[in-house]
């Protein structure tokens, strides 16, 4: 074979003839199982993680989180205030100061907890106070973006799914639902429901929210729905023209099944995102509330009331002003970093 | 009608209604088409992009509900708009499947090649046990040449031909006796395509199976099939065995479409003259009166005009709809 061989001159084919069987050796075994080794396989999941943990500012963010939540976990069993507890002669202390009956008692020996953030005008430890409006703040904004979550994606998968006049139906509910203006519901509901509701609730954990917090969480529950609605429902239109979702229906997958299995875990990115940056609108709307006098009532904390309790001494206490207002605004910057960290991660699509 | 057939389509059509400005107006995707396969049989179906290839096997399966005609599957009424048959389709899943053009969308990308390939088996509970699905799964894989160690892995992780595969072990996880094939190998490699087509092909010897074969590869379709169809824009022009019609076309669409198939020899090539339509395929929306492919057709008359020709046999099972003789 070797002989009968001739080269074309400008071939750029390897000449052969030049090589013996010496210059060639066989592969090993373990060097023809590295050609069917196939990168670690990654999950969805595993892949977005990767993604999280290279951003900074979301891991910044989730440190913060973390932090916050341990705070407020753990304080109020290692600080012997209550958020409640008015202590006489200890009012309007500034930061870190001692009442005069609290320094007799330091001279005497006994050991006393400072005051972080001072006192109010009750005499109640504020930084208590701002952990458990931080605390109510972080609550409602979780379970007000769950609600919403839950809502939200029952009505529009299933718009979207059944889609042509059932569709048409429901998005016009929708679009009235947008156009009532949440506030006055709000105000109205609690005014309502504090006639009707209030003698019925007293005594229970309700009653410490109060019929506020509850005009809240249903105003949240029939009105915040509808833009996670309009969100889902068109991820589900276009998820829905892929051609696995027909497979699923030539193989003979019931409707729900394929819901469940192939049209929502291919929108749970967008899914996730949303509910992220839900909850700090939620926390926006529960500090207004707050502040405007709608909120948890008295003399349960919340990051909007202590702000506007503040209001009346801002000139000679301006700490008391600005403590829960940054409380504010660490939480919400952080949940809007951890937000947008979340979509680079996930969906990649819409960073770049 | 005879049950020596494994599928009879008779005027089988699907109009879907389209909003143009304030109407609503029935877009005629398939029109009127006949035709019927045999056990073990393949029918090619050809035609341009467009012309209701992908419609016709959708509709068979019943992914979409047919505006009319009668679908006939192993004996079987599966609907009937005359006799108002409409039957549940649940049982027959487990008998028709369909594997899908784009290998990429066709896979969910968030399961596992064995969730997708045990999704029918989940379905239908065709297992007793853990032990046994994860058997039957493996079988699959290896029936389609897949390694064992790929079914925890994701889709995305697979080439396109590994993907076709996937969507193959997925059709033949219920074991049906009748898989619709749309365009499975038109967006694979050529070099891919032959090893899928021969699977197709193997597959078929093995397990007995028809195919109804939707390509736009002329040339693939002839080396599959048994028979093949020719439409155009939702008429069904031309049925012959595939060596008749590949040698003997009847209808000029065909003659232009055979005339378009790249020769691999650039001295026969020279030779062979090209057919070339002018004018480009009229919207579905404004359908030409009687021959839709009459304001395309050398030999068109004023007959054309007026009527639809009428699906007539030349001989040995040779269908053709047109009037020219």
């Amino acid at each position: 074979m070797k002989d009968n061989f001739k080269k074309a001159p400008f071939s750029a084919q390897i000449d052969l003839s030049k090589f013996s069987m010496q210059d060639f050796e066989k592969a090993t075994d373990e060097e023809k199982r590295q050609q069917d080794v196939m990168g670690e396989s990654t999950t969805f999941f595993k892949d977005g993680m990767r993604r999280l943990r290279r951003n900074p500012l979301a891991m910044l963010a989730i440190g913060i989180l973390i932090a916050l939540i341990i705070v407020i976990i753990f304080a109020p069993l290692v600080i012997p205030y209550g958020y409640a507890d008015i202590m006489k002669g200890s009012a309007n202390l500034h930061p870190f100061e001692y009442s005069a009956s609290e320094l007799k008692q330091i001279a005497k020996g006994e050991s006393v907890f400072p005051h972080i953030f001072g006192t109010d005008s009750l005499g109640r430890d504020y930084f208590i106070r701002v952990i458990y409006g931080a605390r109510v703040s972080l609550v409602v904004g979780i379970f007000a973006s769950i609600l919403v979550l839950m809502i939200g994606m029952l009505y529009g998968s299933i718009s979207g799914y059944l889609g042509g006049r059932v569709d048409l139906v429901m998005m016009r509910i929708v679009d009235i639902i947008y156009s009532l203006p949440d506030m006055l519901l709000i105000i109205l509901l609690a005014v309502v429901l504090n006639e009707t509701l209030g003698s019925i609730i007293k005594g229970t954990i309700f009653a410490k929210l109060g019929t506020n917090m509850i005009a809240l969480f249903i105003v949240f529950g029939l009105l915040y729905w509808v833009g996670m609605a309009r969100l889902i429902r068109g991820q589900i239109l276009t998820i829905k023209q892929n051609e696995y979702v027909l497979a699923a229906k030539c193989i003979g997958t019931s409707t729900s099944r394929t819901i469940l299995k192939h049209i929502l875990p291919n929108c749970l990115s967008v899914i996730i995102i949303t509910t992220a940056l839900q909850i700090p609108s939620a926390i926006f709307t529960e500090s207004y509330l707050s502040f405007v006098g709608l909120g948890v009532s008295a003399p349960m904390p919340s990051l909007g009331s202590l702000a506007n309790e503040a209001r009346s001494g801002m000139m000679t206490y301006p700490e008391r002003l600005l403590f829960p207002a940054f409380a504010i605004c660490l939480i919400v910057l952080a949940l809007n970093l951890l937000g947008d960290g979340l979509r680079d991660a996930f969906d990649p699509k819409l960073s770049r | 009608m005879s049950s020596e057939n494994i599928l009879e389509v008779s005027h089988l059509k699907q109009y879907f209604p389209v909003k143009n400005g304030f109407r609503t107006v029935p877009l005629k995707a398939v029109d009127d088409i006949s035709f019927t396969i045999k056990p073990g049989e393949t029918l090619g179906l050809v035609g341009e992009s467009g012309c209701g290839k992908t419609t016709v096997g959708r509709t068979l399966l019943r992914l979409y509900q047919p505006t009319s005609g009668c679908i006939v599957f192993d004996g079987d009424v599966l609907y009937d708009s005359e006799k108002k048959i409409d039957v549940k389709m649940q049982p027959y899943r487990k008998q028709m499947q369909m594997v899908f053009q784009d290998p990429y969308s066709s896979l969910n990308p968030r399961m596992t090649v064995e969730d997708i390939i045990g999704e029918p088996l989940d379905v239908h509970k065709l297992y007793t046990s853990k032990g046994e699905r994860h058997d039957k799964i493996m079988e699959l894989m290896e029936t389609v040449g897949l390694n064992a160690e790929h079914a925890t892995r994701y889709a995305h992780e697979f080439s396109g031909g590994q993907r076709q595969r996937i969507g193959i072990a997925r059709a033949l996880a219920v074991d049906p006796k009748f898989i619709v094939c749309d365009e499975p190998v038109s967006a694979l490699d050529v070099s891919i395509q032959a090893q899928v087509v021969n699977m197709f092909e193997d597959l078929q010897k093995q397990r007995g199976l028809s195919y109804l074969f939707i390509a736009h590869d002329l040339l693939v379709v002839q080396h599959i099939s048994d028979r093949i169809a020719v439409m155009y824009l939702g008429h069904m022009m031309e049925i012959a065995d595939a060596d008749e019609l590949m040698d003997n076309p009847i209808h000029p669409y065909t003659q232009s479409l055979l005339s378009a198939v790249p020769i691999p020899d650039p001295k026969t090539a020279r030779k062979s003259q090209r057919i070339i339509l002018e004018g480009d395929v009229p919207s579905p929306l404004k359908m030409p009166s009687g021959c839709p492919f009459r304001t395309r057709c050398r030999y068109a008359t004023e007959q054309c005009a007026c009527e639809m020709p009428p699906f007539t046999d030349r001989g040995n099972g040779h269908m053709v709809a047109c009037w020219n003789k």
